[in-house]
């Protein structure tokens, strides 16, 4: 072997062990930045992901007393035998599905309407988003006030034009109604934002264009800028409909911490809290959890995939 | 017909084709706007009657019919809520928590967004999608397990139980990522030649550069943590601990019917939020665009 090539070979195995030994440093300095984040994640998220499992099966509550008290599954059964836990999930139910479309739908319009060349842009953004921004607790004292009979506003307004008075916090065909319009008008503006927020991607000569053409404003929301909105869309719808499969403490708030009239405004996250923390019975509230959990990932895997398809044929 | 005429004819019509739309598109943009200002009206009337009813006298709310009106306007019902309730003390545990959770939330996120967006690291993928799976599980269904855990660990009704869960958050590692690799890398390679060590780049470079995100993410974390409901309220069950919600959701029993005083519990509660969604809008905004740039 010549002196030049085995230099060649020496220097090779070194440059390779240098290689490897900056690989396992980049490595760790890598893990080292995630590290914290990722230790605090561990033991805040993942780990009550488990115990919530875990707890679920056993006759566990909340002093810790039955805590290796074994059930399998008699948890689970309980609950799917359970008339009450079948009509919180309904109310849920119902709840979402009204309110999806009103907070998707009239974001969009208001998101359309602010997003023309008016004047005091701005300001509009800011009283549609501004509820948003207020603690709970502060928008189910307001709206408690807005709906009390006699001397509320918004009956007050309504007998004052000759109609007749709702009981909003009494009637149970109308309690979930008024929780509705409460939330209507306390979150919109986040989906008002996130509709403006896609607005600004839409590229300015589109619109242009299509209106020296003669495509009137009709036309040009129609078959511009929804179509190009519709990634936006389907994220507000998912996130909307995960939100709202959630529903709690806004209706809890409003009837005062009770279940509404004749249990009407009782969601399955209420019937968990009352499960655990009333009942105290925190095994029981964590199968409930867990079938909750699981359905609302198929609901939003499930929507995932339709509106990714829908998009696509479109 | 000459060949002028025709022309001219044209350019007639065109004009007039063109006043038509400006004035279509004016008529629009009246209606559009009569139609915003009646919803704006709409949107801040149960602010406006919240405030309207805490400066009543007591005795003059339940009137009826309802009326903006009253003999006199007074400061009653807001004296008779510092004196009476927590408020101060609420407002101090809600500041103190979310300025923590805030600031550790900005540490944390923007040193992982730090490493996925710039850091070859092996494994690098599988973890950011772990981070990521975090965000679509509710926090709702968490209540009961989280309870159970700090119970375990004996911080129930401590600070802790409060802050503690509410740190590790995979939007805000997605949002400063999002920013990160936005940004091109000359800068970085200039200081690593100097001999630099990543965290000084991180910290030296990186992270003044990316004074939005840290904004957006702060301010928004700061918001979401003050108007935590459901974590404080099963955590803390002495008065001393509450945080502004929590505390809020007991004057409505403790007051019995004595709305203005209601009221202004309500509009003090409102007013923190309300002032820093006023001087930070832009911020704010960005965070929950960040939400919807992941689509």
């Amino acid at each position: 072997m010549s002196e030049v090539s085995l230099q060649a070979a020496r220097t090779q195995t070194a440059t390779t062990g240098r290689l490897k030994a900056r690989r396992r440093q980049t490595d760790l300095v890598g893990i080292g930045f995630v590290l914290p984040f990722l230790i605090v994640y561990a033991v805040f998220l993942i780990w009550p992901v488990i115990l919530g499992l875990r707890m679920s099966f056993f006759n566990w509550t909340i002093s810790g007393a039955g805590a290796s008290d074994f059930l399998g599954l008699t948890n689970y059964q309980q609950v799917f035998a359970d008339a009450d836990f079948w009509h919180a999930l309904g109310v849920t139910f119902l709840f979402t599905v009204i309110s999806t479309p009103l907070l998707v739908i009239v974001a969009l319009a208001l998101a359309l309407l602010v997003n023309r060349a008016i004047p005091a842009k701005a300001l509009f953004r800011t009283v549609f988003f501004a509820p948003f921004v207020l603690p709970v607790s502060v928008v189910a004292l307001i709206w408690n006030w807005l709906y009390q009979p006699g001397f509320g506003l918004i009956n007050g307004i309504l007998t004052g034009l000759g109609l007749k008075e709702v009981g909003w916090l009494s009637d149970a065909n109308v309690a979930l109604m008024a929780v509705i319009i409460m939330t209507v008008w306390w979150t919109i503006g986040f989906n008002f934002v996130l509709f403006l927020a896609g607005m600004q991607q839409i590229p300015v000569e589109l619109n242009e264009s299509a209106s020296l053409d003669g495509a009137g404003a009709w036309a040009r929301i129609r078959h511009i800028t929804i179509p190009l909105l519709s990634r936006t869309t389907s994220l507000i719808i998912i996130l909307q409909v995960i939100a709202s499969l959630q529903v709690f403490q806004q209706a809890y708030l409003l009837f005062n911490g009770s279940d509404g009239p004749n249990f009407s405004t009782r969601s399955a996250v209420q019937y968990i809290y009352e499960t655990g923390f009333t009942t105290f019975r925190v095994g029981l509230a964590s199968a409930m959890s867990y079938i909750l959990f699981i359905l609302i990932l198929i609901v939003s895997i499930g929507q995932f995939v339709l509106l990714n398809r829908e998009r696509r044929n479109a | 017909m000459s060949v002028q005429t025709v022309a001219q004819r044209a350019r007639t019509t065109e004009r007039e084709q063109a006043s038509t739309q400006v004035m279509q598109r004016r008529v629009a943009n009246g209606a559009s706007l009569v139609l915003l200002i009646v919803l704006a009206i709409i949107w801040v009337l149960p602010i406006l009657w919240s405030i309207d009813t805490s400066l009543k006298p007591e005795s003059e709310t339940t009137a009826i019919p309802v009326s903006w009106l009253a003999s006199h306007f007074t400061f009653a019902a807001y004296i008779t809520t510092f004196a009476t309730t927590g408020l101060f003390r609420w407002y101090f545990n809600s500041f103190l928590t979310s300025a923590i959770i805030s600031l550790v939330t900005i540490v944390l996120a923007s040193m992982a967004a730090f490493a996925f967006s710039r850091v070859p690291f092996r494994g690098k993928n599988i973890l950011f999608w772990i981070i990521l799976a975090g965000i679509m599980v509710p926090g709702q269904i968490l209540i009961v397990p989280l309870y159970t855990q700090m119970q375990s660990f004996g911080l129930v009704d401590t600070y802790w139980s409060i802050i503690l869960p509410q740190l590790a958050s995979p939007l805000a590692v997605f949002i400063f990522k999002q920013y990160f690799d936005g940004i091109p890398y000359e800068l970085e390679e200039a200081a690593l030649m100097d001999g630099a060590s990543l965290f000084r780049v991180y910290w030296q470079i990186w992270m003044p550069l990316a004074m939005p995100a840290v904004a957006a993410v702060g301010i928004f974390a700061f918001v979401l943590s003050w108007n935590n409901f459901l974590l404080p309220f099963i955590m803390i069950s002495g008065t001393n601990l509450m945080t502004v919600p929590v505390g809020l959701s007991t004057v409505q029993t403790s007051f019995g019917i004595r709305y203005a005083q209601i009221m202004a519990t309500a509009v003090l509660g409102g007013v923190p939020v309300l002032i820093v969604f006023l001087f930070f809008q832009r911020q704010i905004v960005q965070g929950i665009a960040g939400t919807g740039l992941k689509g």
